[in-house]
């Protein structure tokens, strides 16, 4: 569990770590907290002939939030938001996630960029990126461009990122006040990946039905998905029991998780129907 | 006037814990040797398959690169490591090679080792070597073993190593007029200690004085000493097995592993001192496997709820070889099935099957978890059938005090018989009751509350301790009046300096802070057993309080000649010898030391005996549970430190859990391990299990030892299985969910309830 020999560089503004990643043509790393990328070199399943170390670069650390929503730069760490006490009103369903994610020490380190970027499709930060409609600033050889979470993740445990780009900010709309949202995600242990999880929100008109449903799911999939049909079924309806359980079903028809050492994917279905049936009753509390 | 001391019995702190707290242990990777270099240990990749070459060439050109050293290179015999316990001939031909040599049988069999400057370009020369493999059919299960897809000893002609067997009685007349039968299969899975502190080992080279000495040792040193010695033909004297600070062991480490062998022979080939430092995927593919059993047994009740008979079939995964103690766990599975229960007739076979995963040994009450499942949920389910209340059924069937000393099943081959030495198994099973609140929680039984199902179980255990055939300590009073205990007893996290030094302070009635014990070295005493089967109390123990006779015995004689009178005119009180109103402090006592040795002999375990009880709620929408409440109550005979015990229930208790929920070493068909980490493989962490509780009683001293202690350092896990595969299926009684396989992960769990619904509405 020796990482394998590589070249490190710690550059202090964008355009130089930049510059670096262009100048290794894909054979560079960008480390910053090191959540994921650590055990990866340990079991040399990443061999990056370099690591671009984003520790001195200035102004990714900030959690802004505004009119139009909150900005996450990509150095903020987990337990920046976990103490950022404005989320719990200006974006709750952001801070209930953050709170399965790992453990203390971890959540010391590890950071929004990192998380996204790594793109892990049980990871909670990629699922509410994707639950939201997050969008992304990148930064690269060719300038900044801007990029919606749905394009953002493209496989397993990959992005539309460029060799050459870094994420530099997450981007998450607007929270209305009167929003109601929730978050479950069942896991083995306590900061252990999630087997599944939920991440929900939706608005309700003046006759109190359902509009703007937005449902995510995490850990079902090749990375991080939004359930369109159960939002058609729930958009304009009001929640009750029987939509609940009509929701439940479908989203259980609508995920086709694979199988792996730790479940069979219809346990992983499963486990999502029974997730969004207990988090929409939570919403509505 | 006399002062005794009174050191047994109090909860001491320990004393190991002030340097270890402070980070002042000092573990085998902190021991480092002027001039040492680093070995690190290629692995075989393919489950089973033919070794066609070897090319290290391109590893030994890369900077730093000392040696790679394969089988050609260990003489024209690769060594192999023989069985410590149950040494029979014919197991012989399953005896691991220290290197692979013509053929690899698991995932992590060790091929190579490179040793370098350091531990990183070792691994880097590690990938440059091109190991040439022809893959064989893997055997990676069962069924596999017994259709032959591959026989990994072409020679034996079967992977069916040897065949246990466990008789009492005459279970086949027994079981033709029995009133009701029940035949049922189980599945344990496989899973293993995972000691904090990985393995270790650094060995030094003394070519002008001809000696070799080897820090990391642990658990068995003598044993590992004498092997070692005849694999390198050196004489006893060598070679020296240091024992550092270790961090758990629980039946893993410490066995004569293959590193036990190429770290030290390395050193010795190169010339310098050489250190190996396990990582934690190495330990998951290299150390001790465990459980993994199956099995097909029935079980004869009468109509009044009499047990009378266990009958039936166990196959015991045990993987590519059989290790230094791999034959204790499937034999101990057949032998203490019947437990803490009366049962007449017993005719149990367990068969040792050879798969293509790394090799099995013990793990903290080994066969016990196992067996305790399979017969924990055969009462349960027997007391559904036969509508007796579980509770009642248990107690009529309990080892009464009267039936002491109680035989249980014998065992052949390699012939062993034991019995139960003493207790009051049904005073301990009312406290349980009593302690848990049985009756009053009662009522929660197949409650949904708040989206859980509530369930309660309870169940008995026996835990053998205390194996021989002796152990050995040095006592010497110096010359300043501090006592120094050497003992053969080693230390694998279980507070055995603590334990020892309070043993002795009150044999010596002396100042427990006078006393210094020493464990660590294969020169400290002749001869020594170690740490297994929870034998260092009792047998280190009552070594001491053995010696501890000698050595006031000489102490009277030397003051006896100062103070001129007889020695057994002499009083030894309070540190110090007198006679006739004179008096001799230890200190200065003698000009020499004073020193003396003992042995204690012993072939009867100790047995401690306990009972457990669990509430469980279940979620049966994600098949996850939740321990509302555990209660051990244990009798261990005598009572040396309740702190150090307490802390060795709880620990074993979370292990027993995560060996029912959590704990997995999962397989492919083609023998390929997928549980290589910590990410895959789940410990139990702090937060998981927070309600446990442990009560110790005394209410039977041990009858064969001095001390009246019992060896209980497993107990706490041995019931755990079966206690909470019976609490989820009370849990789900409603739904007549019957777990039969460990672990209760929720997938696993969420399926039985899926099943019995789909059954139930198909009715």
């Amino acid at each position: 569990m020796k990482p394998p020999i590589f070249e490190y560089a710690s550059p202090s503004t964008v355009a130089e770590a930049v510059a670096l990643l262009a100048s290794k043509d894909g054979n560079a790393k960008v480390i910053s907290g090191g959540q994921s990328l650590m055990p990866m070199l340990a079991f040399r399943l990443a061999t990056p002939e370099l690591l671009v170390d984003l520790k001195h670069l200035k102004n990714l650390d900030a959690i802004s939030i505004g009119e139009d929503g909150v900005r996450l730069g990509a150095k903020v760490r987990w337990c920046d938001i976990e103490s950022d006490a404005r989320l719990a009103v200006s974006h709750p369903l952001l801070a209930e996630a953050i709170k399965h994610v790992a453990h203390y020490q971890i959540r010391n380190r590890g950071t929004v960029g990192g998380s996204v970027a790594h793109a892990d499709p049980s990871a909670e930060m990629p699922g509410i990126a994707m639950t939201c409609g997050a969008r992304m600033t990148i930064v690269g050889s060719a300038g900044a461009r801007i990029e919606a979470a749905a394009d953002f993740f493209t496989g397993p445990l990959q992005t539309s990122l460029q060799p050459d780009e870094i994420l530099t900010e997450v981007h998450l709309p607007p929270w209305p006040a009167a929003r109601r949202w929730a978050f479950l995600e069942f896991a083995r242990r306590k900061g252990d990946f999630a087997m599944a999880g939920i991440a929900l929100h939706y608005d309700l008109d003046g006759a109190g039905r359902i509009v703007d449903a937005h449902v995510g799911a995490i850990g079902v999939a090749d990375r991080p998905i939004r359930l369109a049909a159960v939002e058609a079924m729930l958009n304009g309806n009001r929640l009750d029991d029987r939509l609940i359980a009509a929701a439940s079903a479908k989203a259980r028809q609508s995920v086709d998780p694979p199988s792996d050492i730790h479940a069979p994917g219809a346990y992983r279905a499963a486990l999502v129907a029974t997730l969004l049936a207990r988090g929409l009753k939570k919403s509505a509390v | 006037m006399k002062s005794f001391n009174s050191y047994i019995g109090r909860p001491m702190e320990r004393v190991e814990d002030l340097r270890m707290v402070r980070g002042r242990g000092t573990y085998v990777a902190d021991v480092n040797r002027p001039n040492q270099l680093y070995a690190v240990i290629l692995r075989s990749s393919v489950a089973h398959g033919i070794i066609r070459s070897i090319d290290s060439s391109e590893a030994l050109a890369l900077p730093g690169v000392r040696r790679v050293l394969t089988a050609k290179d260990l003489g024209s015999k690769v060594p192999v490591i023989p069985l410590r316990l149950q040494p029979l001939p014919q197991l012989e031909p399953f005896h691991q090679p220290v290197l692979a040599d013509e053929k690899v049988r698991y995932v992590g069999e060790p091929v190579a080792l490179v040793i370098a400057d350091s531990a990183a370009i070792a691994e880097d020369a590690l990938e440059r070597i091109v190991l040439d493999i022809e893959p064989l059919p893997a055997v990676a299960n069962r069924s596999q073993a017994e259709a032959k897809r591959a026989v990994l000893f072409e020679e034996h002609g079967s992977n069916v190593a040897i065949t246990w067997s466990a008789f009492r009685g005459n279970a086949d007349e027994a079981f033709k007029t029995a009133d009701y039968v029940r035949r049922e299969t189980f599945k344990v899975q496989r899973h293993a200690a995972m000691f904090m502190e990985p393995r270790g080992f650094v060995a030094e080279w003394d070519e002008a004085a001809g000696k070799l000495t080897v820090w990391g040792a642990a658990k068995t040193a003598w044993h590992n000493r004498r092997t070692l010695a005849a694999q390198l033909g050196l004489a006893l004297e060598a070679v020296d097995l240091i024992e550092v600070d270790v961090g758990g062991g629980f039946g893993s480490r410490g066995e004569f592993y293959p590193e036990d062998y190429l770290i030290p022979a390395a050193a010795r080939i190169v010339g310098r001192p050489v250190k190996w430092t396990e990582d934690r995927r190495e330990h998951i593919m290299s150390a001790n496997h465990a459980r993994d059993v199956e099995c097909d047994v029935e079980f004869a009740v009468s109509r009044d709820g009499r047990f009378i008979g266990l009958r039936g079939q166990i196959w015991a995964d045990i993987g590519a070889y059989i290790r230094t103690n791999g034959s204790v766990g499937p034999r101990n599975v057949a032998q203490f099935m019947s437990g803490p229960y009366c049962i007449e007739h017993i005719d149990l076979k367990s068969s040792m099957l050879t798969t293509n995963k790394t090799p099995c040994g013990t793990y903290r009450g080994p066969g016990r978890y196992e067996t305790d499942f399979i017969r924990e949920r055969m009462i349960d389910l027997a007391a559904q059938d036969l509508k007796i209340d579980r509770v009642e059924l248990r107690r009529r069937n309990l080892v009464a005090d009267a039936q002491m000393p109680y035989p249980l099943a014998s065992i052949t081959p390699y012939d062993s018989s034991t019995e139960l030495d003493s207790g009051d198994y049904h005073a301990v099973f009312d406290r349980c009751l009593k302690e848990f609140g049985w009756d009053e929680r009662t009522r929660l039984r197949g409650q949904l509350i708040d989206g859980y199902y509530h369930g309660l179980a309870i169940g008995s255990f026996i835990e053998g301790g205390a194996a021989g055939p002796k152990e050995e300590a040095r006592l010497v009073l110096e010359t300043d009046g501090a006592l120094s205990v050497y003992i053969g007893s080693s230390s694998v996290g279980q507070g055995l300096e603590t334990i020892m030094a309070q043993i002795a302070a009150d044999a010596m009635e002396m100042s427990y802070d006078k006393i210094t014990i020493r464990h660590g070295s294969t020169s400290y005493v002749k001869d020594g057993y170690g740490a297994y089967h929870s034998r260092s109390t009792v047998m280190g123990g009552s070594a001491i309080l053995l010696a501890a006779d000698k050595l006031k015995d000489l102490i009277r004689k030397t003051a006896g000649a100062r103070l001129g009178c007889k020695a057994e005119q002499v009083v030894i009180d309070g540190e110090q010898a007198s006679f006739g109103g004179e008096h001799l402090a230890f200190a200065g006592l003698s000009g020499v030391p004073l020193e003396v040795e003992a042995e204690f002999f012993n072939k009867k375990y100790t047995w401690a005996y306990g009972t457990q009880a669990a509430h469980v709620a279940v979620d049966p929408g994600t098949g996850h549970v939740k321990v509302i409440d555990f209660i051990s109550v244990e009798d261990v005979g005598r009572m040396i430190n309740p702190l150090t015990l307490h802390g060795q229930a709880i620990g074993s208790i979370v292990q027993g859990l995560g060996g029912a929920f959590l704990e997995h070493l999962v397989y492919d068909d083609e023998g390929q391990l997928l549980t290589g980490s910590f990410a895959d493989y789940l410990m139990p962490t702090a937060s998981d299990f927070p309600n446990i509780r442990s009560i110790t009683v005394e209410l039977k001293p041990c009858p064969n030892n001095p001390l009246g202690a019992k060896g209980a350092g497993e107990g706490g896990l041995i019931p755990v299985g079966g206690v909470m595969a019976n609490a989820v299926a009370d849990a789900l009684s409603h739904l007549n969910v019957q777990p039969m396989e460990l672990p209760l992960s929720p997938p696993r769990l969420w399926q039985l309830v899926e099943q019995a619904e789909t059954a139930r509405s198909a009715d």
